[in-house]
């Protein structure tokens, strides 16, 4: 006789996490704090990114900012030189941020206090697509040197994104980098993917990105 | 690439099967893994056993993993055909109109536990 009891379960491994993500963005809303995913590849330009748009905003907006990590503080301290509050999540090994992650940091920050979070993801193309953090907004960067086949190489993050910003624009004479086709190649995945061709070293493009990202913040914190 | 992550991930979630159905023990997991969710089976089978065995709930407990088969559908010929063979491009017509039907699930199907027989005796 099997003496064993067989119980059915069929759950989605990420149901828990997808749950806890809805409940954070029901929280972020009712607060009035617009949270974005920053995700790319490492060395894409999230830090630089980041530190002209806040440099760019800081005055109208009040903005925080959540660094995560395997390790090391290096990002945070960039950041808070740009002159903003961030603090850093180390993932301890983890490939990706997950929604239980995003909240102890979005707590340890008094997310709150903030117009607008940043959350800049660990630097990967693959796991943290998979993985609901409860933002607002999911937004890319590819940079050029990677090359324009990322988003059929890598399908489902560029199937998550709101926002693709396309980095390192400078160097697009030094690469075969066809800006034509990585925009078509995001639409495939995501049909309504707003593009910005930017240079976070230089500020190219950047009044577009901004713009975007003031009006999506408004909208969602219900400001005019 | 992050098996790891969604084995601490299903044992958060066998954790809340396990209380609320008044389980002590678990003895065998079946999940249920789609061709193109991005997991692979081998990884996750020694991600398993390594996490597995930190935590007694499911110490020990064997892991069967199911494979579900990757299917696209074609929106222009409204056809079927096997995603991992053919990606986004539809066999038939060469369209990309297409989309995934199945094949990127990632469940937990069901679980093993010791029968009340067995539960009697250790009690």
């Amino acid at each position: 006789m099997d003496n064993v009891r067989v119980i059915e379960v069929k759950q989605s491994v990420f149901a828990d996490n997808n749950a806890e993500a809805d409940r954070i963005r029901r929280q972020l809303k009712e607060n009035k704090t617009f949270l974005i995913n920053l995700m790319s590849s490492p060395g894409a330009g999230k830090t630089t990114t980041l530190k002209r748009t806040i440099a760019d905003l800081k005055d109208e907006l009040r903005i925080g900012v959540m660094e995560a990590d395997i390790d090391s503080t290096v990002d945070a301290e960039a950041i808070a030189a740009a002159g903003t509050k961030a603090i850093q999540i180390h993932t301890g090994g983890m490939c990706h941020l997950d929604a239980g992650m995003t909240e102890q940091g979005l707590r340890e920050l008094g997310a709150e206090d903030y117009d607008l979070v940043v959350l800049e993801n660990v630097g990967n193309l693959v796991c943290p697509a998979e993985f609901d953090t409860g933002a607002a907004k999911n937004v890319a960067i590819l940079s050029v040197p990677e090359g324009h086949d990322k988003p059929l190489k890598y399908p489902l993050m560029f199937q998550v994104c709101h926002a693709l910003l396309i980095n390192k624009i400078d160097v697009l004479a030094y690469f075969d980098f066809d800006m034509e086709k990585v925009i078509s190649y995001a639409k495939m995945r995501s049909p309504s993917i707003r593009i910005f061709p930017v240079c976070a070293k230089t500020g190219e493009g950047f009044d577009a990105w901004e713009d975007w990202l003031r009006t999506e913040t408004s909208a969602w914190n219900g400001g005019v | 690439m992050h098996e790891l992550g969604v084995v601490f991930h299903v044992i958060d979630s066998l954790k809340k099967v396990a209380a609320e159905n008044a389980v002590e023990r678990i003895t065998a997991v079946t999940l249920q893994l789609g061709e193109v969710s991005a997991v692979i089976p081998s990884y996750l089978t020694d991600c398993w056993k390594w996490a597995a065995a930190k935590e007694p709930l499911v110490a020990g407990a064997e892991l069967a993993i199911e494979p579900i088969k990757a299917i696209s559908w074609c929106d222009d010929c409204k056809k079927q055909y096997g995603t991992v063979e053919h990606g986004r491009s539809c066999p038939y017509c060469g369209g990309g109109n297409t989309w995934l039907l199945q094949g990127n699930e990632f469940m937990i199907k069901e679980i093993e536990v010791p029968g009340p027989e067995e539960e009697a005796d250790n009690g």
